[in-house]
């Protein structure tokens, strides 16, 4: 039993082992400091994916501010009050949402943000981002709000704390290290969308730092560099890839680092 | 001598279903009430309808009036977060916050802004702790996890806590029943010193501790009070029956 459950995760660990160090290996010759500040530019005359990263970084932003604040409260709210018919409807909705695939996602913000804005936004591509990520946010935020042992809120209640305080200064921080991996784990698949980018936030030459035009992204850029016909063009979407693999990863370990268990 | 708290006719549902009949009792202040029983009997449901408690429970219905200072705490519009500040509460299994012992304590002293300035909460912390008996034993490492104390030293800290909020009555709910004799005896010690200063409810399911730390003692029986009377009453020439079978182990 142990060697069969520890050949299992052997094989987890080594597909993601592979897959990392062959992203790598063929993305790290490509990278300098031109490739990561340059936009891009026609095949053979160099370029870079500066504007993609900064675009990607924006969008991830505006969705994390979007959906951390109304995922967590949504979860709060099913975890402390929802156990009604309401809850379990939006228990209901959040688990289909999840389920849904993103580029649906995308065209529903098309039909809602794009056509009457009249054209491509980053404000657009954010909005998409930040819908995908609030279900994830609210239904791991109300799991690990469930786990907090019942005993803790009537310990504060019995202080004469009023519920929101009791949600505030004990449930909310006692969850906080599962909140932030379902976060993090929410963060993470966002970065890695394309498909609902791709007719929202488009794409875009230039460098872009507002939220009303066309903004280019790390994984659209990647799309575009990995369907073009030159080799040095793939060499450049395996170079983009290991940057956002590195980005992801740089997220992950700086909000394990912030929620870390001080208690 | 006037009670601290009186309750009269209470009776107590959850949803269709009754768990306390028709209890009135006199709780006199300063002195330690014990309520014992066999398991299931209501005492515990009956210690939480003391400061309210219950009303987390959403299908929870309470008839009758328990007066704390001669006021209804069930009339409409009480202030159920005063009412448990000044009523306590001390749990069966010690849950201290997944914080310091320190914070732990300061805790109710903050959400109540009974703090003047920084010293006097550190102060105020300070007197919790050593009214616990606790202080001696953590006072080098107040800003360590309150999970690295032991079981007994837990349960003080949340003795410690309870009474950080200065309140008048402490209700506790088996509040030595996961510990070993030490820390149990520790525990009894300082009910015992505590009332010189509150009205201490105690819930218990050993029959030896009410007998050793309370004046009264109060007997319930599937959610009916059989016998209230001084403890040694209770323990040596009861008038119930009922009261002499369970104290003496016939049953329970």
């Amino acid at each position: 039993m142990t060697t069969l459950t520890a050949a299992c995760a052997v094989f987890a660990i080594v597909i993601l082992l592979i897959i990392l160090s062959y992203i790598a290996v063929r993305g790290i010759t490509s990278i300098n400091l031109e490739f990561l500040v340059d936009t891009p530019k026609p095949v053979g005359e160099g370029g870079g994916i500066g504007n993609a990263i900064v675009g990607s970084v924006m969008m991830t932003l505006l969705a994390t501010l979007i959906g951390l604040p109304i995922g967590i409260g949504a979860g709060v709210y099913m975890a402390e009050f929802g156990n009604n018919w309401f809850g379990s409807t939006v228990r209901f909705i959040s688990d289909t949402l999840i389920g849904i695939p993103s580029i649906i996602i995308g065209i529903f913000i098309y039909t809602l943000v794009v056509l009457p804005m009249g054209r491509q936004s980053g404000l657009a591509g954010g909005l998409a981002l930040a819908i995908i990520m609030i279900p994830i946010v609210a239904r791991t935020t109300e799991e690990m709000i469930r786990l907090v042992p019942n005993s803790m809120r009537e310990a504060a209640l019995a202080l004469g704390a009023p519920q929101w305080r009791v949600i505030w200064n004990i449930v909310l921080p006692a969850a906080s290290a599962g909140i932030a991996t379902g976060v993090m784990l929410a963060i993470a698949r966002i970065s890695g969308e394309t498909a609902p980018l791709l007719f929202t936030a488009l794409n875009s030459r230039f460098y872009n730092y507002f939220f009303d035009q066309p903004m280019s992204s790390l994984t659209v850029q990647i799309y575009n560099y990995a369907t073009g016909p030159f080799d040095i063009e793939h060499n450049m979407a395996w170079a983009a890839t290991l940057i956002l693999v590195g980005l992801i990863l740089t997220i992950n370990i700086a909000v394990r680092y912030l929620t870390r268990k001080r208690f | 001598m006037p009670s601290k708290i009186s309750i009269s006719n209470l009776n107590f549902y959850y949803g269709k279903e009754q768990a306390l009949y028709d209890i009135s009792l006199e709780i006199p202040a300063r002195e330690v009430v014990a309520f014992i029983g066999p398991s299931g009997c209501g005492k515990s449901t009956f210690l939480r309808t003391l400061n309210r408690m219950n009303d987390t429970i959403p299908i929870a219905r309470v008839e009758g009036s328990v007066l704390i200072d001669g006021k209804d705490i069930y009339a409409p519009g009480t202030d159920v977060v005063a009412l448990r500040r000044k009523v306590g509460m001390v749990f069966q299994k010690s849950n201290p916050f997944p914080k310091s012992i320190y914070e732990n304590v300061a805790y109710g002293i903050r959400i109540n802004r009974m703090h003047k300035n920084k010293a006097d909460l550190k102060e105020r912390v300070e007197k919790a702790l050593n009214d616990a008996a606790l202080l001696g034993e953590v006072k080098d490492r107040m800003n360590t996890s309150a999970f690295g104390l032991s079981g007994g030293q837990q349960q003080r800290l949340c003795i410690a806590r309870a009474l950080a909020v200065q309140p008048e009555v402490v209700l506790m709910d088996e509040p030595a029943s996961a510990l070993d004799p030490i820390a149990t005896q520790k525990i009894e010690e300082l009910i015992v010193e505590l009332k010189k200063q509150y009205t201490i409810v105690i819930v218990t399911h050993n029959m030896q501790q009410a007998a050793r730390v309370s004046d009264r003692t109060a007997f319930f029986m599937l959610g009916k009070l059989i016998e209230f009377n001084a403890t040694q009453k209770i323990f040596t020439n009861p008038d119930e029956k009922m009261t002499e079978d369970y104290v003496t182990g016939k049953f329970g």
